[in-house]
C-alpha cells in the first residue's frame, strides 16, 4: 500500500461528504451513485504551474511533453472564455475551486479482480464488465482522472492494435502517436483545448495497423466520481490504411451540488481509405460543464463518422468536425441532443472541405423539454479552387411544451460554382393533443412523450449498435418519466 | 357484462357550456348512435368522457360498471376499458403501428411485465386478418401521411387489438367515400359482440344503414332530444334536422 502523495490533501469535511448517501437516486438514473474512495493521487484545488508540474511528475512524463503542458497552460490563461458567441453561462466555472487531477493508482488493471473493490463497485453496477464479455473487442474504464482498468481481447492484439491511456501511449508508443498528437486539434484551437492541453489525464490512444479491421467495438467509459472535479481525458485513434474501427464512449456522474468539469480533446486520424466510427452516448448529471473538443481528419477516401448522442449536462458545447483533406473523403456527423429543465445542449458540428470531390453530412436532431435549450451551430466550408464536393445538413428540432427553447445557427460557406451544398430544417412541436391520442390509448403521459421523442430520432438511433440504441431508448424514457409535472 | 353510465352530464369548454344535461345507458352488446346538427355537443360529450384536459365536466356522473371515472386521468380511462375513435387522429412521426400497440398493450402490463413479442405480433396478425388489413400496414408511422380511409382503418385496428369495453366512435365516417365508409362498417360490424358496447357518434344516417343500431338517440344544444331505434334515423333522414329543432322547441314551450 502506497501512502498518499496528495499536492494539497484534502479536509477530512470534504472526504465525509464524499461519502454521504451512496445509493441517493439509483432508482431515477443509473450513473447517480457514489462510493467513497480514497485518493492515492491529489493535485490539490486550483490551476497552477506547480499542478502541471504535479500531473506530469506523477506520470512520469518526458520533458516534451511536461514543456507541451506549461505552454498550454499559458494559452489557457491568455484565451478569453467565446462569451461573445457562446452562452455566459461559462462564467459561472470557477476554474480556482477545480481539483484537476484524482486518481487511485498510476497503472490500469488488466482483470477486473485487480481493480480496487469500491472502483469495481462503480463499474459493475453500471454494467461495464457485463458489456465487455457480450460484445466488446476492448474497454477502458476511467475512474475521474486515470484508467482504472483496461483491457483488449487477445485475438486484436495479435492484429497489432494498440488500445492504451494517453500516458502509456505517448511513453511507450511514442512514434505511433507523438506525430499526430496534438496536430488534429491545436492547443491554441479554443481555450478548452487548451485546459485539457495543460491538464489532460486518461483517454485513449489507439492504434489500428494497416488493412486490419476491428470487427467489434472499442470501449471507453467516463466515470467522474468526485466533487468540484474536472476530468480532462485526451484521445487520439489513428487508423492507418485500410483500417477499419468503431470506438464508443459512454459518460455519467452521480449528482452533486457543484459543478463539475469535463473537458475532452478527441483527435482522430484515418488515413487513406481507413474508416474510423466514432459513438458518443453520455448521460451526464446536470451540474457538469461538458465542453469537448472533437475533430478528426479524413485522408484520401477515408470516412470518419461521429455518432453523438448528448442526454444531461448542465451546459454541453461540442462541434464534431472533420477535415476532408484528401480526395473523396468523406465525413459525416449524428448529433441527437435532449436538453431537459436546467440544460443547455449547445452542439452541432463542422465540415472542412479541403479537397476535391469530398463528400460530408451532418443530420441533428434536438428535443427541449420544459426549460430546456438547445442550440444547433454548424459550419460547412468549401472553397473556391475545389470541385464536386457535396455537402448536406438537416437540422430538426423537437420542442416539448412551450417554455423551450431552439436556435439554430448555420454557417456554410461555399465557393465556387463546381460545389453542391443542400440544407433543410425543422421545427416541429410535441403537442397537446399528439398526447392525449396516445394517452387515450392507455400511455401515460410520460410514457407519451417518451414515445414521441423516441419516435424523432427513430431514423437515427437505428444506426446505433442495437446495445446502444436500447440504451438510448432507456434514457429517453428516464428523462421523460421525469418530466412531467 | 359491463355498463357505462352518464347522468345528467354538463361540459364546458372555457366558459362556454357544451353539453347541458346529458343522460344515457350503455350496456356491452348495445350500438348506441348519436345523431345532430354540427355544433350540438356531440363530441364534446365523446371527448369528456375520453378525459381530454380541455373538456371540463362541470356536473353530472359518469360511472364505468358502477364506478366514476371524472376523477382519472385519460390514460387510466383508456386502461380501464374506454377507446374513442377520433374523428381526426393525430400522427405520431417515427413510431409504427405495430411498436405503438405494442406499447399500449405494455402500458397495461403490471410493472416488471414484459409483453411477449411473438404472442404480440400473433394477436396482432390475427386481428389484422380479421379486419382484410395487409401485413405491411403495420410498419408505417402512426397516421403520417395517411388518406382519410387509412386513418380510420388504422383506428378500427387499435380498437380491435385493445378490445375496449366500450368504444366512442367520434364522427368516424366523416370526410370518407363510400369505399371507406365500407371498410369502417365492416371492421365495428366484425368487432360487435356481447363484450362490447358501441357509441356510435354521427351527423349522416348513411353509416346507419351499415351499421345497424339498437339505439338512436337525437343530440340538440347539448341534450338528448329524442331516443327510439333505427326508425328514428330513417325519419330524421327523411325530414331534417329542423323537424327535431321545431318539435323540441315546441315540446319545451
Amino acid at each position: 500500500m502506497k501512502s498518499p502523495v496528495a499536492l494539497d490533501a484534502p479536509p477530512p469535511a470534504e472526504l465525509a461528504e464524499v461519502a454521504a448517501n451512496p445509493v441517493a437516486g439509483i432508482d431515477q438514473t443509473k450513473g447517480d451513485f457514489q462510493y467513497d474512495v480514497a485518493y492515492e493521487y491529489d493535485a490539490g484545488t486550483g490551476l497552477s504551474e506547480r499542478t502541471v508540474d504535479y500531473i506530469s511528475s506523477v506520470k512520469k512524463e518526458a520533458s516534451w511533453i511536461r514543456e507541451f503542458r506549461q505552454h498550454a497552460l499559458k494559452v489557457f490563461r491568455a484565451k478569453p472564455l467565446p462569451t461573445h458567441w457562446a452562452t455566459r453561462d461559462l462564467e459561472n466555472i470557477n476554474f480556482d475551486r477545480i481539483r484537476y487531477y484524482l486518481a487511485s493508482g498510476q497503472k490500469p488493471k488488466r482483470t477486473w479482480d485487480e481493480v480496487p473493490e469500491d472502483i469495481k463497485k462503480t463499474f459493475e453496477r453500471l454494467g461495464i464488465p457485463e458489456q465487455e464479455r457480450k460484445y466488446l473487442a476492448g474497454v477502458e474504464a476511467q475512474f475521474d482522472s486515470e484508467a482504472a482498468y483496461s483491457n483488449i481481447k487477445e485475438i486484436v492484439a495479435k492484429q497489432g492494435v494498440v488500445f492504451v491511456n494517453s500516458t502509456e501511449g505517448l511513453r511507450e508508443h511514442p512514434d505511433l502517436f507523438r506525430p499526430w498528437f496534438g496536430r488534429v486539434i491545436p492547443t491554441s484551437d479554443n481555450k478548452f483545448s487548451a485546459l485539457n492541453s495543460a491538464t489532460f489525464s486518461g483517454g485513449s490512444f489507439i492504434y489500428v495497423p494497416k488493412g486490419v479491421k476491428v470487427a467489434q467495438p472499442l470501449q471507453a467509459y467516463f466515470r467522474i466520481n468526485a466533487e468540484n472535479f474536472g476530468q480532462f481525458e485526451r484521445t487520439l485513434i489513428i487508423a492507418d490504411e485500410g483500417a477499419e474501427v468503431t470506438y464508443m464512449e459512454g459518460c455519467t456522474a452521480p449528482k452533486f451540488s457543484t459543478a463539475t468539469l469535463h473537458s475532452a480533446v478527441v483527435e482522430l486520424v484515418a488515413l487513406k481509405g481507413a474508416k474510423i466510427q466514432y459513438i458518443t452516448v453520455q448521460n451526464w448529471a446536470n451540474n457538469v460543464f461538458n465542453l469537448v473538443t472533437k475533430r478528426g481528419i479524413a485522408h484520401e477516401e477515408a470516412e470518419i463518422k461521429w455518432i453523438d448522442c448528448n442526454i444531461g449536462s448542465r451546459l454541453t458545447m461540442k462541434y464534431p468536425g472533420v477535415v476532408l483533406k484528401g480526395r473523396k473523403a468523406r465525413g459525416e456527423v449524428i448529433s441527437i441532443a435532449l436538453a431537459n429543465d436546467g440544460q443547455h445542449q449547445d452542439t452541432g458540428a463542422k465540415m472542412i472541405h479541403a479537397a476535391d470531390e469530398t463528400t460530408s453530412n451532418i443530420v441533428a436532431k434536438s428535443i427541449s423539454v420544459g426549460q430546456g435549450r438547445s442550440t444547433y451551430r454548424g459550419v460547412v466550408h468549401i472553397p473556391k479552387r475545389l470541385r464536386r464536393c457535396k455537402n448536406n445538413t438537416e437540422c430538426d428540432a423537437l420542442l416539448i411544451n412551450t417554455n423551450s427553447r431552439t436556435d439554430t445557427y448555420p454557417a456554410i460557406t461555399v465557393r465556387g460554382d463546381r460545389n453542391y451544398v443542400q440544407h433543410e430544417a425543422s421545427v416541429s412541436k410535441v403537442n397537446e393533443e399528439m398526447i392525449f391520442y396516445m394517452q387515450q390509448r392507455g400511455l401515460t403521459e410520460g410514457q407519451a412523450m417518451s414515445l414521441a421523442v423516441n419516435g424523432f430520432i427513430n431514423d437515427l438511433a437505428r444506426q446505433f449498435p442495437m446495445e446502444y440504441s436500447v440504451e438510448l431508448k432507456r434514457l429517453i424514457d428516464l428523462e421523460m418519466e421525469g418530466s412531467v409535472g | 357484462m359491463s355498463s357505462l353510465v352518464i347522468t345528467n352530464l354538463h361540459v364546458a369548454v372555457g366558459d362556454k357550456e357544451i353539453v347541458k344535461g346529458l343522460s344515457l345507458t350503455i350496456n356491452s352488446g348495445e350500438i348506441h348512435a348519436i345523431m345532430g346538427p354540427n355544433g350540438t355537443g356531440k363530441s364534446t360529450l365523446s371527448k369528456a368522457i375520453a378525459g381530454h384536459p380541455d373538456y371540463v365536466v362541470t356536473s353530472g356522473e359518469v360511472l364505468l360498471d358502477g364506478v366514476s371515472i371524472l376523477e382519472k386521468e385519460a390514460d387510466e380511462r383508456a386502461r380501464a376499458g374506454l377507446f374513442l375513435a377520433f374523428q381526426y387522429p393525430s400522427e405520431i412521426p417515427g413510431v409504427s403501428i405495430a411498436n405503438f400497440l405494442r406499447a399500449a398493450l405494455q402500458a397495461r402490463l403490471a410493472e416488471g411485465e414484459e409483453i411477449d413479442a411473438s404472442a404480440y405480433y400473433q394477436r396482432l396478425y390475427a386481428k389484422m386478418d380479421l379486419l382484410k388489413i395487409d401485413r405491411k400496414f403495420t410498419s408505417r408511422a402512426v397516421n403520417e401521411g395517411f388518406s382519410g380511409g387509412e386513418k380510420k382503418r388504422c383506428e378500427i385496428l387499435q380498437m380491435a387489438l385493445l378490445e375496449p369495453k366500450f368504444a366512442l366512435m367520434d364522427e368516424t365516417d366523416s370526410g370518407l367515400d363510400i369505399d371507406a365508409l365500407r371498410i369502417v362498417a365492416d371492421g365495428v360490424n366484425s368487432l360487435r359482440g356481447p363484450h362490447l358496447g358501441v357509441l356510435l357518434i354521427t351527423h349522416y344516417q348513411r353509416l346507419l344503414n351499415y351499421i345497424i343500431p339498437d339505439f338512436v338517440h337525437v343530440m340538440w344544444d347539448g341534450r338528448i332530444v329524442r331516443s327510439g331505434d333505427k326508425s328514428l334515423a330513417l325519419a330524421l333522414e327523411a325530414k331534417g334536422y329542423d323537424w327535431v329543432k321545431g318539435e323540441f322547441a315546441f315540446a319545451s314551450c
